[in-house]
This record gives structure tokens, C-alpha cells and sequence, in this order.
């Protein structure tokens, strides 16, 4: 890997800059400027945090459905799989994050060894 | 109680402890930070490096450090440079709206349609920052003395504040909250970089498994901040919708299911409420 290639262009980092930084500042300086005359819990939060969620969730699933790099030499069920196995573990282990991810990684590397 | 739905849409004076969706919970094992009283806090830079000791007082830091090992393998496999990753977590510094970007630039949305995604994962943090800020507050204190702790406030920061916070000192809470911040940030460039590397070199099913983490982890702790309904739902909907928005093609997939299912969690959350 050279030099070049861990710096990247300037044309990507200003795009992290416009869709990345500058979106989430925003929210953050608002909070900062004009946090004590706003009503933190109104409907219209709920509805925001509802909806921020589920993006959220929608990135969770293309993960998994369309995965990048080197995710996508594990075949689909093992995928699905492996977030099923740790979604399971999860919830048997009162919500432990950790125990439901360690769960999901050892389903996919037995099944990705059992494979072959 | 029965007000009009616009008055009840912008009211909400009964339902603020639940809003940011991670309620904290009290701490069920004791902190180890010097009393109220001690000469320890007597210094700001001695409360700062406790609030830098305390990232090893938490789980959520090895969590951090497992998702953000994610984000610099998926950075790698995306073709972004280390530089774009450690700047995006530095700049940026919220873990899904860095996923979000990463993922949807990664798939050949336009920057505006990312930058669009991205602004309305990032409401969030709004009303993270409204109810955080004022834990650190004094009557003296200026409004630029918050900046970096406005800046460092994220899920994990937030939950922390409300269990570390009570046992500072009020007039040393921005260096402490400032010193817990910096730790974190710093573990995360970290794992950022090792993450990196290691999908660089790494044979193809441990690179996998490093990817793997990303959507592990956000799962779960998502999953495990939604105490309501409407975060259920958001979360199980926005995951079951994505394959069939994807299917329509419009370069806006996870724009339509996620408003698609926040709308109709809200619209469950709203339900209850008036049926209650």
C-alpha cells in the first residue's frame, strides 16, 4: 500500500466534508445554540428518531443483502445466518452486545470453515 | 388530554426522559472516580485525565473499538483512504451516519443523495446535545466553552455522561466530559487504523468477519436502546423494507424505506398513544 493511496484525493475528502461533516454539525451546533428553548421529547422528535432508526436499520440490511469487499466470498444464507445465530444469542443473554456479536462471527467462520 | 393532534405533535412535556431512545440506566456498579470533596477535582487538567482513565470503566469502549475496526476494514474494502476513515471519524464522530456514508457512497449514490441520508440519520443528535448539555453547565459558563463537548456528543458519550456526570463536580464536568471524549475519539482512530490494515492483509474470511462487525454491532445496540414500540418497529421494518426498496432501483433505497418504516412506527407509537 503506498503513501498516496492512504492519503486518497482531495476530491473524497471533500465530499466527506459536505454529505458527512457538515450534516451532522449541523444538528450538533443547533443543539448548542438554541438547546434550552426546545422541547427534546416532542412528537415530531419522536417521528424524526422513528424514521432515523429505520435508516439506520436500511444500512444494517444492505450490509447483508448487498455486502462490500471481502463479505461478499460468504454465501448468502451464511450471512443471514450468522445475524440470525447472533440475534438469538442476543436476546437469550438479556441484550448483551457483545455475546450476540461473538455469536454471529463464530457462526460465520465455523460455516465458512465446515465449507471449506 | 384529548388536545388537538397538532398541539399533542408539538407537545411533549410528559415524555422527555424517553426521548433519545437510550435511556440510561443507573449504574449497577460503582464508579471509581475520587469523592465530590477530594482535592483531585481541585485541578481542570486532573479532571480531564480522569475523565481520559474512564473510557476503561466501560463496555461501550471495546464495543466502539469493535465497530469502528469494522468501519476502517469497510473504508478499505469501499476504496476511501485511511486519511478519508480517521477524518470522518474525527469530523464527523457518529458511528452510523459514518456507516451510512461509507455504504452509500460506496454503492454509487450521488453526494446528495448521501448527504441527504445523512442529515436525517443525524437529527439525533439534537436532542442528545439539548439534554446533555446541561448536566455540564454552570451559571458562568459560555457557550463556547461547550463547543467541544457539543462536538463530542454521540450515543456513547451520552449514555456516559448520565452515569459519570453525578459523581464530578459540576464546575469541572466540561474538562472531564472533554478528557472521556478524547479517549474515546482516540480509541477509535485506532481501531480505525488496525481495522484498515488488517482488511488490507488479512485473508479473505478474516476480512470478512471484520466486516462482519459492522452490522453485528449496530444491530445490537440499536436493538438494545429501543425501550419503545416505534423503535422496534423503525428497526425491524427498515430492515425488512430495504430489500424491496432496493428493488425499485431509485438511487434513493435507503431514503424510501427508512421513511416508509419510521413513518409507520410512528404511526403505531401515535396509536398507542391515543388508544392509551
Amino acid at each position: 500500500m503506498s503513501f498516496a493511496q492512504l492519503i486518497g484525493d482531495w476530491h473524497a475528502l471533500a465530499v466527506l466534508f459536505v454529505a458527512g461533516v457538515v450534516p451532522n454539525q449541523i444538528w450538533r451546533m443547533l443543539g448548542l445554540w438554541f438547546g434550552g428553548g426546545i422541547d427534546e421529547g416532542s412528537e415530531l422528535l419522536v417521528w424524526v428518531r422513528a424514521v432515523a432508526t429505520a435508516i439506520l436499520a436500511g444500512v444494517i440490511a444492505q450490509i447483508v443483502v448487498e455486502p462490500p469487499g471481502a463479505l461478499a466470498s460468504v454465501p448468502d444464507a451464511l450471512r443471514y445466518g450468522a445475524v440470525g445465530a447472533g440475534l438469538v444469542v442476543f436476546l437469550l443473554t438479556r441484550r448483551s452486545i457483545f455475546a450476540g456479536v461473538v455469536a454471529g462471527e463464530v457462526f460465520m467462520l465455523a460455516g465458512k470453515w465446515w465449507l471449506g | 388530554m384529548h388536545a388537538s393532534p397538532a398541539a399533542l405533535f408539538l407537545d411533549a412535556s410528559r415524555r422527555i426522559a424517553r426521548y433519545a431512545g437510550t435511556i440510561p440506566q443507573p449504574a449497577k456498579t460503582p464508579v471509581a472516580l475520587p469523592p465530590l470533596d477530594s482535592p483531585q477535582w481541585q485541578s481542570p487538567w486532573r479532571a480531564f485525565a480522569w475523565g481520559l482513565r474512564s473510557i476503561t470503566q466501560t463496555i461501550l469502549t471495546l464495543v466502539l473499538f469493535a465497530t469502528y475496526l469494522g468501519i476502517g476494514a469497510l473504508a478499505h474494502d469501499t476504496h476511501f483512504s485511511l486519511l478519508w476513515a480517521l477524518c470522518s471519524t474525527l469530523f464527523v464522530w457518529a458511528g452510523p451516519a459514518q456507516i451510512i456514508l461509507i455504504t452509500t457512497l460506496g454503492s454509487g449514490a450521488t453526494v446528495i443523495q448521501s448527504a441527504i441520508a445523512v442529515t436525517v440519520s443525524a437529527v439525533r443528535l439534537f436532542p442528545m446535545v439539548v439534554s446533555v448539555l446541561p448536566l455540564m453547565r454552570t451559571p458562568t459558563t459560555k457557550r463556547r466553552e461547550l463547543f467541544f463537548a457539543a462536538h463530542l456528543t454521540a450515543v456513547t458519550l451520552w449514555v456516559e455522561c448520565h452515569r459519570f456526570l453525578p459523581q464530578v463536580p459540576r464546575e469541572r464536568r466540561i474538562a472531564f466530559v472533554n478528557g472521556l471524549g478524547f479517549g474515546l475519539v482516540s480509541v477509535c482512530l485506532t481501531a480505525n487504523t488496525i481495522g484498515y490494515f488488517l482488511a488490507a492483509n488479512l485473508t479473505q474470511t478474516l476480512g470478512a468477519a471484520i466486516l462482519l462487525l459492522t452490522p453485528l454491532s449496530f444491530l445490537f445496540s440499536t436493538a438494545r436502546n429501543s425501550r419503545e414500540v416505534a423503535d422496534v418497529v423503525a428497526l425491524v421494518l427498515g430492515i425488512l423494507l430495504y430489500p424491496l426498496a432496493a428493488k425499485m432501483n431509485s438511487g434513493l433505497d435507503i431514503l424510501v424505506s427508512g421513511l416508509a418504516a419510521g413513518t409507520i412506527a410512528y404511526g403505531v407509537h401515535w396509536w398507542r398513544e391515543v388508544r392509551a
